[in-house]
Order: structure tokens, then C-alpha cells, then sequence
């Protein structure tokens, strides 16, 4: 795959713009590496160079970068790529037989896009939602709780185009640019919406509250909102 | 007071809008913030090391006094930067927090960037979680809007700038160093200290690099006063913090209390363990930290308490296991969570956890022997102390503690040349018809 000349020049102002929040370019390597992956779904060595001129490094160097991270793919995954944890506790809570079905549903390899180029999947680590285990993601959302036929419904939604929204996270699911585009520092709409304080979230706090252990709210609950927005109020 | 839960960071995540900037104002949110622009910056300092506040990121080091490490009138940039690369296994605290409360840890990075004297500060936040980055922008947007970040924030003369950076997958980078390294845009490997970041951090700067939930807590320190702080928690461990429940448990989820609560008394609160079940084993503060059985249930969750139990309080990750589980298993899967995660840079890490897992699965398969189990107590004597970050002393912690404790389970394996237990009746959906 090629990263076209209007691509290039297309990319070319974000590009600047990711390089000015930070005192020092270099510090833009990792959102650079994030924008082109979200044009082309990976890091190619077009993409590669494409940071390479932006930031005045060499190839190679950028090259080390990448390898070192895991999120940075080199070649096509699926739109949706799917992350097993089987990090010990998610592992044994369910990961494990979650991840041996999904491979055996799927028929495919590690970061290997399905036929249709809908999901990739791989085995994650602890990806901090052990409250929820067995968790897997899509695309960097939560999927929580899950069993191996959820995952397996789960992955033949995603690829017959059915609507598909994680247990914690944005309303509407991302494609795998899209996310990659987040993560450059390009956010969506989506900030507000989406169901993401689940019961394990809330538990001590219920509890407490039940016990009559909470901060008396309205102690202090009313006074500033007099200067909403300004911030002025002391 | 005599509360045993006692939600502060966590009080209002039942609103539906709680990340929302009116929201964290309603309950209270950005009181602290015109109160520390109006007071000396080293004053606060003060506030912060009287409070007793300790990082809440695993180490545990007294969060003021780093900050009054950072050499004043220098002429250099100074810099604050947010460790949100909450990887450690187990945890999960601030993920929750800023998908719920994102403000309260860009307010108190307002107030620590005043503080030390930053006017650019930083949230380096794990690439994995992509709604808490959302929230993140929203929130930095928010606070913008409201005139809390940009120029002369309220008046008072001070800028501060704040940028969300999300990493690309490497559990590494959530030590100090190595984190910075990534951030200046390298490979996520550690750096040599001395020089501490305070003094050569960032770009060779001082630096401030602190843990979420220690800079979520920093306006109720300097909003209600460190007196309030340290009034909770014990003598050296002041002030709440968050307890996160794992595993074969009644009621996973997040429970704020003050440090020094204990196992028994969190699980008596929340069901206890899985109906029918018992406990075997758990770690007290992430992977990393040696693992306790049923015989540390009553020790005190502080610094020092579970340090003199032989383990360590790290990130209050309260993972638990019951006695369905191996826990020869256990200690391959988070050895190969090690070996994955390695940076390289130094021996003993990057080949130690490579020959460990190779042990260990020999072991899980009834292939190993007795001399095994002395082979991996030597390799992990040659690793503690030896690697050039904590990582290597923390990987090693899941071996030696579970041979500590479980070695006739360890034997058991080869005795019977295999695992005598079933995977499947550890896992949540046991019930659920075989694929």
C-alpha cells in the first residue's frame, strides 16, 4: 500500500499541527505514527517516512519506534480488531477458553484479517478492567464479562455490519482508522455519550451510600453555580 | 470516624453526566483551585507534604516531597506530567476514575502545575482505552472553555497548558523513566537515576511525574485542608485511596477507603468470596507485589502493614483467586505477561523472564522436577536487585512468593505429570454449554 501524494498533502497540516503541542517535535513520534496508521489501517514504511520528513529523523530510527509498541501494526488488521485478555486474572476467570474458541471460530491467525477484512484479533494484556473480567476489546472498547459465545456473536456481528456497542464506552463503535485517528489526538463527538460507570464501578459507593457513609453532598453543593462557566467563584 | 467506606474521588460516579465540568461543580469540584491561585506555590507544597499523601501509583513515595525536589528561580521549564498508563496487572482504578471524573485530576493538575511552577503539563494516558482519551479531550476542553487552563487562569497571572497523549502499548512505560522516554518520542526503556526527574526530566528538565489518582486527590487536600487528609488512613499511610476488587469475588468493583482497611473487612462489606468457593490466594497491590493466602486477610492494607507481611501495598489491586485456581498457572500466565512486556534493555529482565517461563511451563505440564523449583528461586536471587528498573524485582514477585507458599502444589504437578486442576470451574460462565 502507498501513501498517495494528496494523502501526503492532506496529512501534511495535521502533521504540523500534532509537532506544535510539544516543545520538542520528536515528542510528536507516537500521534504521528497513530495519524498514519489511521490512513491506512497500519504502519507502512510510506507512513514511516512520512514522520521521517516531518520530524527530520531516519527511517530506521522511527523503524525501532515502532517495533517497540504493540499497538502499531506493520501490516492490515480487520476494521474491528478484537483484544483478548489472558492476563492471569482475565485468563483465569474465562480468557483463555475465550480466545482458543475465538481462534477456532475464526479460523484464522494473530492479527490476520478475516477473508472479508471485517476482524483481526490477538490476545491482549491487562487492559485495567480486571472488575469486569473477562474482558475483551474492540478497537479499544470495553466488552465486558464475557464468555466465549458472547465473543463468538460478538465477532459475527461486527462482520455481518449489525449495530455493535461496548458494555462501557462510546454509543457508536469505531472503526479501527477511527479509533487510530482518536489517538493522534483528533477525538470524535462521542465524549458525552455512552453507558460507562457499570455496577462494578459503582459498588463501594452503593455500599457506602447504604450505610449512610457519603459526604454529606448538600453541605456544600449549592453555593458558585451563581458564575456557571466562569470559574470565578470563591 | 469510623466509616469503613469512604468515597471522596468516587462520591458522585452514579451521576450520569458525572465527567461533565457542571457536574464536578455541582458536587463540589473546582473550590480548591481559586483558593491554591491565591496562595504562595511553596505553600501548597507544604499543604500537600503535611497532608501525608504518598503516590498512589505503587511506589508510595511522599507526593509533596517530590514536588519540593524541583529546584525554583533555575530558568528552566518545568514540567508535570500524568502517569495514566495504568498497566499494571490488576489494576484499575484510573481508568474508572477519569472516564468518570476526569476534572478532578485536570483540577488538581492545575493546582500541582502551580505548584512547581509548570505552565505545561502533560497526561500520558495508556493507547488501550480509547473512551477514557475521549473523556480526557473533553475534559482539557472543558477546563479551557471555563477559563481554568490557557492564560492568567482566574486572574491570578498563571498559565498552564495541558496536552492528552496517548501511548502505543507497552507496559514499560509506565515507570517514571521510561515513560518519559516515550513521551520524548523514543522506545519506552528506562533511564539511569540519578539524575531523579525533578532535577533532569523531561527534555533534561524538572519534572513532576505523578500517578491519577495522587493528583485526583490534591484539591480535597487543598480544598478542605491536609488536616482532613491525614485524619484518615494510619500514622505513616495517610488519607483514601482506591481498593479495587477482582476475581472470584461476590461484588467485584471499586471501594474507597482509608488505607489501612483490611481483605477481611472489604470482603465482609461486599458478599465475600464467589458462593461456595474459598479463598487461596491474592495479590495485594497488582502482579508485582508477592502474593498473600488466607492467612493475611486481617493484615492492614497501608505501606507498612503489608510490608511487614513480606508483600507490598503497590496499586491496591486486590485480585482474588479462589481454590479452583492453579496457582502454578497463575504464576505462568503473569511470567509471560513479564516476558511479553520486558523492554530488553537490561540481562537479567529481558533472558530471566525468558528462561522463567520456560521453567514454569515444564513445571504446568508435569515435565518439571524438584531441582526446578531451586533453578527458578536461583534465577529469580540473580534478577532482584539486579535489573536496571523495579520491573525486574516486581516480575519475580508472583514466583518466589507462590513457591513460598504453594510448593507441594508446585510438586504436585510432576508428581502426577500433570495440572490436577480444571480450568473450567475457575472461570465466570462454568455453566455455559461447551462451544
Amino acid at each position: 500500500m502507498a501513501l498517495s501524494d494528496e494523502a501526503r498533502a492532506r496529512l501534511a497540516p495535521k502533521a504540523a499541527e500534532i509537532i506544535g503541542r510539544y516543545p520538542k517535535s520528536r515528542s510528536a513520534l507516537l500521534p504521528l505514527l497513530h495519524l498514519v496508521q489511521a490512513e491506512e489501517g497500519f504502519v507502512s514504511d510510506d507512513g514511516i517516512a512520512f514522520c521521517a520528513d516531518h520530524l527530520g529523523l531516519s527511517e530506521a530510527d522511527i523503524t525501532g519506534v515502532v517495533s517497540f509498541y504493540t499497538m502499531y501494526k506493520r501490516k492490515p488488521v480487520g476494521e474491528f480488531h478484537v483484544g483478548v485478555c489472558t492476563n492471569t486474572l482475565c485468563a483465569v476467570m474465562g480468557g483463555d477458553a475465550i480466545l482458543a474458541d475465538l481462534h477456532e471460530h475464526l479460523g484464522i491467525g494473530v492479527d490476520e484479517p478475516t477473508a472479508d477484512g471485517k476482524v483481526s484479533f490477538e490476545h491482549v494484556e491487562c487492559n485495567a478492567a480486571c472488575d469486569y473480567a473477562p474482558v475483551v476489546m474492540v478497537n479499544w472498547e470495553f466488552f465486558d464479562n464475557m464468555t466465549p459465545a458472547k465473543t463468538r456473536n460478538l465477532v459475527d456481528d461486527l462482520r455481518s455490519g449489525a449495530d455493535v456497542a461496548p458494555s462501557r464506552g462510546a454509543p457508536r463503535l469505531c472503526t479501527w482508522k477511527q479509533a487510530s485517528q482518536i489517538l493522534a489526538g483528533y477525538p470524535d463527538d462521542q465524549a458525552a455519550g455512552g453507558h460507562t460507570a457499570g455496577e462494578p464501578t459503582l459498588a463501594g459507593l452503593r455500599i457506602a451510600k447504604a450505610q449512610g457513609w457519603t459526604p454529606d453532598a448538600d453541605a456544600d453543593g449549592s453555593a458558585p453555580d451563581g458564575s456557571a462557566g466562569t470559574g470565578g467563584a470563591q | 470516624m469510623s466509616t469503613i467506606l469512604t468515597p471522596e474521588l468516587t462520591a458522585f460516579w452514579d451521576d450520569p453526566t458525572s465527567f461533565a465540568l457542571q457536574s464536578y461543580r455541582r458536587n463540589g469540584g473546582y473550590r480548591a483551585l481559586p483558593k491554591a491561585l491565591k496562595i504562595d506555590p511553596d505553600q501548597i507544597i507544604t499543604m500537600v507534604k503535611e497532608s501525608g499523601l504518598r503516590g498512589r501509583g505503587g511506589a508510595g513515595f511522599p507526593t509533596g516531597n517530590k514536588w519540593g525536589f524541583i529546584p525554583q528561580g533555575d530558568n528552566k521549564p518545568h514540567y508535570l506530567v500524568v502517569n495514566a498508563d495504568e498497566s499494571e496487572p490488576g489494576t484499575c482504578k484510573d481508568i474508572p476514575l477519569m472516564l468518570a471524573n476526569p476534572q478532578a485530576l485536570i483540577e488538581g493538575a492545575i493546582i500541582a502545575a502551580y505548584a512547581i511552577r509548570a505552565n505545561l503539563a502533560f497526561i500520558y494516558v495508556r493507547g488501550e482505552v480509547l473512551h477514557v482519551i475521549r473523556r480526557l479531550h473533553n475534559a482539557v476542553a472543558e477546563a479551557y472553555e471555563a477559563g481554568y487552563l490557557g492564560k492568567n487562569i482566574l486572574g491570578s497571572g498563571f498559565d498552564l497548558d495541558i496536552v492528552v497523549h496517548a501511548g502505543a502499548g507497552a507496559y514499560e512505560c509506565g515507570e517514571e523513566t521510561a515513560l518519559l522516554e516515550s513521551l520524548e518520542g523514543y522506545r519506552g526503556q528506562p533511564r539511569l537515576k540519578p539524575p531523579f526527574p525533578a532535577i533532569a526530566g523531561l527534555y533534561a528538565c524538572p519534572t513532576v511525574v505523578n500517578n491519577v489518582e495522587s493528583i485526583a486527590s490534591v484539591p480535597f487536600i487543598v480544598g478542605r485542608g491536609a488536616g482532613d487528609f491525614a485524619a484518615l488512613g494510619t500514622q505513616r499511610s495517610k488519607g483514601f485511596g482506591i481498593f479495587s476488587l477482582s476475581g472470584h469475588v461476590t461484588k467485584p468493583g471499586q471501594y474507597e477507603a482509608p488505607l489501612g482497611v483490611t481483605l477481611r473487612q472489604l470482603l465482609d462489606l461486599s458478599g465475600g468470596v464467589r458462593a461456595g468457593h474459598r479463598l487461596k490466594f491474592w495479590t495485594p497491590g497488582g502482579s508485582s507485589t508477592p502474593i498473600f493466602t488466607d492467612e493475611h486477610l486481617d493484615v492492614p492494607l497501608d505501606f507498612e502493614g503489608v510490608g511487614a507481611a513480606g508483600s507490598m501495598l503497590g496499586t491496591r489491586a486486590l485480585q482474588i483467586f479462589d481454590e479452583t485456581t492453579c496457582v502454578v498457572r497463575a504464576t505462568l500466565r503473569w511470567m509471560e505477561f513479564y516476558k511479553h512486556e520486558s523492554c530488553g534493555k537490561c540481562t537479567p529482565c529481558r533472558e530471566g523472564t525468558y528462561w522463567i517461563v520456560q521453567l514454569l511451563d515444564e513445571l504446568e505440564q508435569g515435565n518439571g522436577s524438584d531441582s526446578d523449583l531451586d533453578k527458578l528461586l536461583d534465577i529469580c536471587d540473580n534478577i532482584l536487585g539486579r535489573a536496571f528498573c523495579p520491573f525486574g524485582d516486581g516480575a519475580i514477585s508472583p514466583v518466589v512468593s507462590s513457591i513460598k507458599y504453594f510448593r507441594d502444589e508446585f510438586i504436585e504437578h510432576h508428581k502426577r505429570g500433570g495440572c490436577p486442576f480444571d480450568p473450567a470451574a475457575s472461570t465466570l460462565f462454568e455453566t455455559e454449554p461447551a462451544a
